[in-house]
């Protein structure tokens, strides 16, 4: 289907029929022509680091918010409406003031997908936590278990699948929001070539930076979702039915 | 503590805590990149109350509900063909993931190559990012029906549009409204980007003009009214959500 639509798309485009649409066959040129001059190394690493930073910064900072929030009451009542609004304003309406404060570098960068894709982690974490199973707590309780062995035993694989599914999610999250953030900046990496391609008339070239993209975002989410099953392999929710 | 009083009273404590610290540690700051609270409330006054409103706010929600109906229209009616026609839907699965997952905003340069920076760039470019949430989930929520209840359609001998308007789409809406709660998001995000790039109009335009002429407390008004716009679009959506699927509400008790 792929290879139909992609004949179709050839047909149309090279009778002129889509205006100035170049065909699949001179972008796949041009994403060999970056690829083969090397071109494409630097602002796809920068993408790439922006992406790892903000993501690592994201998980850790939310499952260090979300457990407490998550296992007091009280602490996820006060905090709820608050969670709501902040994580319905997207990110990108800081850019004005991010680039303010520091520039169209790669911190701008990060510090939007970081804000992106927190709260992706922070809920997953307070579903988590709150999910615990009642009774098991209530016998871990009565058999005086020390404090720490509940977090080991009880608290950190009952919300394992959540934090996963909230990373998985925010890994995408900064995949969008890094590229976003460097076409609207402009801030370097892909987004920013796939401008430049477009203000400089490269237009097969602009196409293949849109298809890395593409394919970036993809790949992210492809990775995290076998890594979600591998880490998670004796979750029943991920176990194979071996009956 | 759970009285109706407290159930209202404290998930509003954190936020009323967290302005008035924001109203006290910026009164009398020097950072120009914060200014004070009230300076901020003043302007949003004077700008958002309702002078400014015809020229920037309505281009914005209307570029944000044109592009989300134009998806919702498009999503469900192919979504629809494609979850009733299995073998086509698994033919483009790979096509539909990869768009889905391609930032919307990377296509932006593509848009204004291709139709100019007028609305229905806007337009289209929401269009290009709600449209895949809607569909997506459509998709899933059609193939997701009982094969009990296609059985007795079919049995019954449904006229074409009955079991189309009356069972499929019907049992596919609580997906759907997922898929448009998705959307509305990306809606919003594409609205501002696109409005960063090419506009001469908008609430996104204002704010990149204050930045640029430094006009920080109108900058933060702008910002700030965003994220009030957005929420309340997210509210209005939850209560259409409620009222239209009150029916599968009550079949699921």
């Amino acid at each position: 289907m792929v290879a139909v639509l992609l004949v179709i798309w050839q047909i149309t485009a090279s009778v002129g029929q889509l205006g100035a649409v170049p065909t699949p066959v001179e972008v796949a040129r041009a994403l060999l022509a970056i690829f083969a001059s090397g071109a494409v190394w630097e602002p796809l690493g920068t993408t790439l680091a922006g992406w790892a930073i903000s993501l690592v910064l994201a998980v850790v900072v939310g499952i260090v918010v979300g457990f407490p929030l998550g296992t007091s009451r009280l602490a996820y009542r006060l905090s709820v409406f608050t969670l709501d609004f902040l994580r319905t304003i997207p990110a990108l309406v800081l850019v004005p003031l991010v680039v303010l404060l520091y520039g169209s570098g790669l911190e701008s960068t990060i510090l939007l997908a970081f804000l992106g894709a927190v709260w992706a982690v922070i809920m997953q974490t307070i579903y988590g936590a709150r999910d615990v199973d009642p009774t098991a707590l209530q016998t871990f309780m009565s058999f005086r278990v020390r404090r720490w062995d509940t977090v080991k035993f009880l608290l950190v694989p009952t919300a394992l699948p959540y934090i996963a599914t909230g990373v998985r999610l925010a890994a995408a999250i900064c995949v969008l929001v890094t590229i976003s953030a460097q076409v609207v900046i402009p801030a370097g990496g892909l987004g920013e070539q796939i401008l430049t391609a477009q203000l400089g008339g490269a237009v097969p070239s602009m196409y293949a930076y849109i298809f890395l993209c593409g394919a970036l975002g993809v790949g992210a989410n492809a990775a995290f979702g076998k890594l979600e099953g591998r880490a998670l392999a004796w979750h029943p929710s991920h176990r194979k039915v071996s009956a | 503590m759970s009285s109706p009083f407290a159930r209202l009273i404290v998930p509003a404590l954190l936020p009323i805590v967290l302005i008035l610290a924001w109203w006290y540690t910026s009164e009398g700051g020097s950072s120009i990149f914060f200014p004070p609270l009230s300076q901020i409330q003043e302007r949003f006054q004077e700008l958002w109350l309702f002078a400014l409103v015809p020229e920037h706010v309505v281009p914005s929600l209307q570029s944000i509900l044109w592009g989300l109906w134009i998806s919702i229209v498009l999503g469900v009616g192919l979504g629809v063909l494609l979850g009733l026609n299995g073998y086509v839907a698994t033919a483009v699965n790979p096509v539909l993931q990869f768009l889905r997952y391609l930032p919307a905003v990377a296509l932006l340069p593509l848009a204004i190559q291709l139709i100019g920076i007028g609305q229905e760039m806007r337009v289209t470019i929401i269009v290009l990012g709600a449209l895949w949430p809607i569909l997506l989930n459509t998709i899933d929520g059609v193939r997701g029906i009982s094969p009990g209840l296609i059985d007795v359609a079919r049995s019954n001998r449904l006229r074409n549009f009955d079991w189309i308007f009356r069972v499929v789409i019907p049992s596919a809406s609580p997906q759907i409204f997922a898929g448009i709660r998705a959307s509305l998001a990306v809606s919003v995000i594409l609205m501002f980007a696109s409005e960063l790039l090419g506009a001469s109009r908008g609430i996104g335009y204002f704010i990149l003009e204050a930045q640029r002429q430094f006009s920080l407390p109108e900058m933060w008004s702008g910002m700030i009214l965003l994220g009030i716009i957005g929420y309340a679009l997210n509210v209005v959506l939850m209560a259409i959500e409620y009222f239209a699927l009150a029916w599968h509400r009550k079949a699921r008790i």
